[in-house]
């Protein structure tokens, strides 16, 4: 019945489409989880989402014309999403700011495709909503899963120089996913070999098997997907037998607890992490405005979804039209300030500039390595 | 080359041998605890690797207290894990007391349950007291100079697990083949109406048992903890885990099994990891468990007794 009723649905849109685009105002859709276990996720974004319509309101709005957000809940379920984004396509929307999940995204992108809106999520990050080339519509300000993975990769290939790599990982969804893409470039790039690829189970009592394995493996480096208990384990029996193998891992690790475990040995190791932008003047503006206006810190992904928002409305005041293609292409020519740094979007809709920089220990901190 | 390769291979399979004794030690270290207590009132004590993980955390505060007045060394270690074992005797003492003695006429899942609060108990206590996060264990056992030329085989602290871990067997086995209490609790663990006819205290001999067997697990827990360098409230669970499958191996209520069992188990993970993937790590040791208690349902050198669960 209610599949029914979302085709008749449809079949309405144009009708509305009409009636909206005839009102004088930009419409800027706002969809995620709003409620349920994951509203954390998704009400910092329909904040975000305020705090930049406010800014830009009361700037004149965009393109002379008034910012109105129109939020709509999914509560991140895939079979929700469809209504939300038929919701808002109803609502005539004219670019949309989310969703939050990947699963969710994904269910309703094929609607906004369907009627050329413009869709850019803060927050979902698998891979393939971009990579695989079906939501031209999609764009996104978060780096997506293999971000990291690739980065590892290409630091221990293009800078590093490694022709043996070892890729261990914690068996867990994080650090498995992880060390299969970083598996998966390897091979693809034929400049290194992978050694050795293992799992190891989290919590148990010891390494030393693993680490005699990696020694004989004769790698040059390991990559290694998992969080920072096991790494400090990892690394820490290394270094006692004297290897000087060099340790590459992931966000799970950049963490100063793993320092403050692995002590000495955690030394020169290697980590991805996000790029520290707490420097930003736009972060710092978007952060105090957040507390002034809700008297509390910013939730998750609260920097991309204000970032996302400003992408949009900057798209649309540059291109000079609320037509999908020429927003796609102001995103993809025209760099925008944001929280996040200076931002265009790639052909496959990932930020260009946003996402994961390498650090490394050095006494006993970590340490951005720029370019 | 063909020498050299061959050298390698034994090299290889050495250093994992090592590898699995050092692991199997810490394992036959717990199971014993396991196992005795399992021999003299037929109770599984889930809240065993909760001792351990306790006897971890008090060598930590001891040796960071010990360092904080100045002093270094294997003599920190010492004392450490004489603390931490007499703390961890207290507590294994009076868990008994308070949460096994009521139960012993009880039905047989009674204690068992029992055992089990008790166990989340004390994870939850420690994760209260102290954190949730990994705390960071020092070093106590130095890298011996002597030992450099093969610390890529053993280093200090595999050399003092092994040795502490035969040390304590042989105490053990005097213990309980020599001595007056070593008999009695022997006496006991055969049959305790008996036993009480002929003059044995058995409730102290039940709490003697407790004791042992919470220094044991207490000692294994300061070696592991300097070895590998960090401790959590929940190291106990996997250790408590394996310790007892070590136990059951052995034939769960002997003592001389629980060694076996302990460095059997220890050596498969070890030469799993090694020779085929340490995915299959645990698949290994656990495909071994079941294929020995089909083979001889009572453990390698356990003794055939019917009433067990």
């Amino acid at each position: 019945m209610r599949y029914i009723l979302k085709w008749i649905a449809l079949l309405f849109i144009p009708a509305f489409c009409s009636y909206a685009l005839a009102a004088d105002t930009i419409n800027l859709g706002v969809a995620g989880a709003h409620s349920g276990d994951l509203a954390s996720y998704g009400l910092p974004s329909v904040k975000a989402a305020e705090l930049v319509v406010n800014d830009i309101n009361a700037k004149g709005g965009v393109l002379g014309k008034k910012v109105i957000i129109w939020a709509e809940d999914d509560a991140c379920k895939p079979e929700l999403a469809t209504n939300t984004a038929t919701r808002l396509v109803s609502k005539g929307v004219h670019v949309v700011m989310g969703h939050i999940c990947s699963g969710a995204t994904k269910a309703a992108l094929g609607i906004y495709k369907d009627m050329n809106i413009v869709t850019m999520s803060p927050s979902a990050t698998n891979p393939d909503l971009t990579q695989n080339g079906n939501y031209p519509n999609f764009y996104r300000t978060i780096a997506s899963d293999d971000a990291q993975a690739r980065l590892e990769v290409d630091f221990a290939l293009n800078k590093l120089k490694v022709k043996r790599i070892a890729v261990i990982h914690d068996k867990g969804d994080y650090g498995k996913g992880l060390a299969e893409f970083a598996k998966k470039f390897i091979e693809q790039s034929k400049k290194a070999q992978v050694v050795l690829y293992e799992g190891i189970t989290p919590g148990a009592v010891d390494y030393s098997a693993v680490i005699r394995k990696i020694k004989r493996s004769k790698a040059g480096a390991v990559i290694f997907g998992g969080y920072h208990p096991e790494a400090s384990k990892l690394v820490s029996g290394m270094r006692k037998k004297r290897m000087d193998t060099i340790f590459i891992s992931d966000d799970g690790v950049k963490d100063d607890t793993f320092i403050k475990v692995a002590k000495k040995y955690a030394e020169g190791v290697y980590a991805t992490g996000p790029k520290d932008v707490s420097q930003n003047p736009m972060t710092i503006k978007a952060t105090k405005d957040h507390q002034k206006k809700y008297g509390k810190d910013p939730g998750a992904f609260f920097l991309n979804a204000y970032s996302a928002t400003l992408a949009l409305l900057n798209a649309i005041q540059k291109s000079g039209s609320i037509e999908y293609e020429s927003i796609r292409m102001a995103l993809q020519n025209e760099y925008v300030e944001t929280p996040l740094g200076k931002i265009r979007f790639d052909k496959n809709g990932d930020a260009e500039g946003v996402g994961f920089s390498m650090y490394q220990v050095k006494n006993g901190t970590y340490v951005e390595i720029k370019e | 080359m063909m020498t050299e390769n061959f050298t390698d291979t034994v090299l290889y399979f050495i250093e994992l041998l090592l590898g699995g004794l050092t692991r199997g030690s810490i394992y036959a270290l717990i199971a014993l605890g396991y196992t005795m207590v399992y021999g003299i009132i037929e109770l599984i004590n889930f809240a065993h690797g909760e001792i351990y993980m306790l006897g971890a955390f008090t060598a930590l505060i001891v040796s960071g207290i010990m360092t904080m007045y100045g002093y270094a060394g294997m003599s920190v270690f010492f004392t450490a894990m004489l603390v931490a074992a007499l703390y961890s005797s207290a507590y294994g003492y009076t868990i008994e007391k308070i949460a096994y003695k009521p139960l012993r006429n009880a039905p047989r899942l009674s204690p068992l349950i029992s055992a089990i609060g008790m166990s989340i108990f004390l994870q939850n206590y420690v994760m209260l007291a102290q954190t949730s996060d990994f705390m960071p264990f020092p070093s106590l056992i130095p890298d011996f100079e002597c030992l450099s030329w093969i610390d890529y085989m053993i280093g200090g602290p595999e050399l003092v697990i092994l040795i502490t871990t035969v040390i304590v067997m042989i105490c053990l086995t005097f213990l309980i083949k020599y001595t007056r209490i070593g008999k009695a609790m022997r006496a006991t663990a055969q049959d305790k109406k008996m036993a009480m006819l002929v003059g044995i205290d058995i409730n102290r001999m039940i709490s003697a048992t407790f004791v042992i067997g919470s220094t044991l697990a207490a000692i294994a827990g300061v070696l592991i903890a300097t070895h590998i360098g960090q401790i959590n409230f929940y190291i106990g669970f996997i250790a408590g885990i394996k310790a007892f499958t070590a136990a059951v191996l052995g034939g769960i209520g002997s003592i001389p099994g629980a060694v076996l069992g302990g460095l059997v188990l220890g050596l498969t993970e070890s030469f799993a990891t090694g020779y085929v993937s340490s995915d299959y790590e645990d698949v290994f040791a656990f495909a071994l468990l079941v294929l020995i208690l089909i083979i001889r349902p009572s453990g390698l050198i356990g003794r055939n007794e019917m009433q067990k669960v």
